[in-house]
């Protein structure tokens, strides 16, 4: 099984049905198959794209509907391309009590960018999460997979530097 | 003779540079033609210090951190390797007061080892108590569990010995084990740890679970966002089904034990257990009413044990030195040992395994040294984003079930976050409702509406709007939430919001302040 996270470099593919149906019948054994699959064609294609529904409504025997809620009840499942890099940042307690929010505004007034959004050439999203395990090196983040600890304002500004291909 | 050094894995440690240590330590090694051997540990949890070098010496393992990839020439120019005196070093790792001080029983490796060494494991006590338990009875096991007086580290705090007698009592022609690494508790990480530091500790404890239950197939369900205690967990229950240990018969001559790594999708309800068995069973994570309990019908309709990973691999150290051994441990009805991490805007933040009845002022101020910051210390939050927010005089309560629930509160995961006077108590009550509203699994109505409702009502609080009766209509909010949610999602996030009120009211009462704009 893949890893929870599609790797930087990796740029997002189109939809590809046959591949999907690839994806689907490798895992669709498994007992539970429906979250492996739906990881598995995140990390695949970047995105679950709808078009699955169908394809894994038939595969597992189970209703569209049902797909369909699983899928939109996750906050890991997206239903759109993502940007080519994804940077979570924590903002639970504990990154809070060390300036999570800080970093938020910051991201707002000097790049234009909030949590939930992707730079329109689709370089960098930025998500929100609730906790990375990294609560003693708040704030914590995670840039493709890769964790961060003590996360400040320069490094947040190289991130988004590095990520847009545009150097300072 | 080759020197080991140790550089740790742990995702901590690697958030600040601990690859780019690693590297820089093999290659100047080689350039200055020394014969090194890096071994990436799990780490010790003293994550102030990470990324945490320890080099073994004649004298036992030396220290030395925060290490950066610049440090490094100026580490082997000091004869590091010997032991040598740097700016960064703290002498023998065993002797620093935070790790001395502490009581490690299921941390006892973790750090210490390399994780995915079976040799290294077998080496420091490992599957002793997997040995021990082959020879008893289920009945046995289950009687040693719960004479320990091991209660789920989870967060319930429910016997895990009765958990398991229930289970085993339960007939069915496949029973389940299941472990909660869902860890979604801000403030907490001694599940993700162990994981990435002792991997095999938790296929131990799991397989004794099967024994004394009769399941013979098992899950650990991961959070999305621990992808390196995924990838750590995968490889040892590889290298353990390859060496016999564990798959189609225990050490070789059990019964089945089939493990298998699930990933979660994040979603904080998930670690509420029902709700953590419909999302394995492929489904959305909606809690499930009780009865029936999981034990006697829980996965797939079967009977499951489900337990959190400090739970499971408490069991390992209880069977092998005995459960009298373990409640030996701690007080009261709190035995044994809690792995408490220090969180937040702390200066020595980490992870303190130690008997209950230590204080908390004991742990916050002396061992994590009081606020990052420098300022004053005004809160902690116990047990996370559910737990309680505690003003600084409650600090001298005792770290005990009892106790914390005494002064209305909660141990939860052992999750211990700090906040410094900079912090706004109304702000923390109202994310406390958003993040109830964002992470409802929206099953019932007191907490799916309940939590938007409380956001809009400290909202208008916080605005200066009719501040006495929003306060009132807020505390009936709380109450409504607390008796009537089927799950403690919307159950206790009353006890953060009305805990900041209760002991910071002055937050709530400063000039208006214009109304969120989100
Ligand atoms: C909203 C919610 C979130 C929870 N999150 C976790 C979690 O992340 N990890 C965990 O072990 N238990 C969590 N629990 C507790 C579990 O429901 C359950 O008590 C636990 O898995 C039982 O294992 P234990 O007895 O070993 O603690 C949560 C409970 C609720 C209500
Ligand atoms: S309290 Fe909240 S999370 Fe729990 S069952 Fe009800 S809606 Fe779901
Ligand atoms: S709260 Fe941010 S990493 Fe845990």
């Amino acid at each position: 099984m893949a890893g929870a996270h599609t790797k930087a470099s990796e740029v997002p593919a189109e939809f590809d049905e046959t591949r999907a149906r690839m994806v689907i019948a490798r895992l669709a054994h498994l007992e539970g198959a429906l979250l492996p699959i739906l990881h598995e064609l995140s990390h695949e294609f970047g995105y679950v794209d709808i078009r699955n529904v169908p394809l894994l409504a038939e595969a597992l025997n189970i209703s569209r509907a049902d797909v369909h809620g699983t899928i939109s009840f996750y906050h890991d499942f997206k239903t759109a391309p993502q940007g080519r890099h994804v940077l979570k940042l924590c903002r639970a307690e504990a990154c809070q009590s060390m300036g999570c929010e800080s970093l938020v505004a910051h991201l707002a007034a000097t790049h234009h960018l909030a949590p939930g959004e992707t730079t329109p050439d689709r370089a960098l999203s930025v998500e929100t999460v609730y906790c990375l395990g990294n609560c003693a090196l708040s704030p914590a983040a995670m840039l493709d997979g890769e964790l961060i600890g003590r996360l400040d304002h320069d490094q947040l500004d190289q991130i988004v530097l590095d990520a847009t291909g545009m150097r300072s | 003779m080759t020197t080991k050094i140790f550089v740790p894995r742990d995702a901590a440690a690697l958030s600040m540079g601990a690859d780019k240590v690693a590297e820089a330590l093999a290659t100047q090694a080689r350039q200055r033609g020394l014969d090194v051997r890096i071994i990436r540990n799990g780490s010790r949890g003293m994550l102030w210090l990470e990324p945490l070098v320890e080099v073994e010496t004649t004298q036992g393992r030396v220290a030395y951190g925060p290490v950066r990839a610049s440090d490094v020439a100026s580490l082997f120019e000091a004869g590091f390797l010997s032991g040598g005196d740097h700016r960064l070093g703290h002498g023998l790792t065993e002797k620093i007061p935070f790790l001395a001080r502490q009581q490690r029983l299921t941390f006892a490796r973790c750090g210490v080892t390399d994780p995915l060494s079976l040799d290294d494991y077998k080496a420091h006590g490992g599957f002793e108590g997997l040995a021990k338990a082959m020879a008893l009875t289920p009945a046995a096991i289950v009687e040693a569990v719960t004479q320990s007086g091991l209660r789920g580290r989870g967060g319930a705090a429910f016997p895990t010995g009765i958990k398991w007698r229930t289970a085993m009592n339960a007939v069915a022609d496949q029973k389940y084990i299941v472990c909660n690494a869902d860890e979604g508790d801000s403030g907490t990480y001694a599940d993700r740890m162990i994981m990435e530091g002792d991997p095999f500790s938790l296929i131990e404890g799991m397989a004794i679970a099967g024994l004394a239950t009769g399941a013979t197939r098992g899950y650990i369900y991961i959070r999305s966002e621990y992808p390196h205690a995924f990838g750590v967990i995968n490889e040892a229950i590889r290298s353990a089904e390859s060496a016999g240990i564990i798959g189609k018969a225990i050490m070789g001559k059990g019964p089945a034990f089939h493990l298998e790594a699930r990933l979660g999708a994040g979603a904080y309800i998930c670690g509420e257990e029902t709700s953590l068995l419909d999302s394995l069973e492929g489904k959305r994570g909606q809690v499930r009413a009780k009865p029936p309990l999981p034990a006697i019908s829980g996965l797939f309709g079967k009977p499951t044990v489900i337990n959190n990973v400090i739970s499971f691999t408490s069991v390992p150290w209880i069977m092998a030195h005995g459960a009298s051994a373990y409640a030996d441990y701690g007080m009261g009805r709190s035995r044994g040992t809690l792995p408490v991490q220090l969180a937040g805007n702390i200066k020595f933040g980490g992870l303190f395994e130690t008997a209950f009845g230590i204080s908390l002022r004991t742990l916050v101020e002396e061992l994590g040294g009081g606020t990052h910051s420098g300022r004053p210390l005004r809160a902690v939050q116990i047990g996370g984003p559910l737990g309680a927010y505690h003003p600084a005089h409650q600090l001298d309560t005792i770290l005990d079930y009892e106790a914390l629930a005494a002064i209305k509160g909660m141990v939860g995961h052992g999750g211990i976050v700090v906040f410094d006077d900079s912090v706004d108590m109304a702000r923390q009550a109202r994310f406390a409702m958003e993040f109830c509203a964002v992470e409802s699994c929206g099953k019932c109505t007191p907490c799916r509406i309940g939590a938007r409702r409380g956001v809009e009502v400290i909202d208008k609080m916080i605005a200066g709007d009719h501040r006495a009766e929003n306060r009132a209509l807020l505390e009936d909010l709380c109450t409504l939430m607390t008796d009537g949610s089927l799950c403690a999602m919307g159950g206790l996030t009353p006890l953060p919001v009305m805990s900041a009120l209760t002991h910071f009211p002055e937050d709530f009462d400063k000039p208006a302040m214009p109304l969120a704009a989100e």
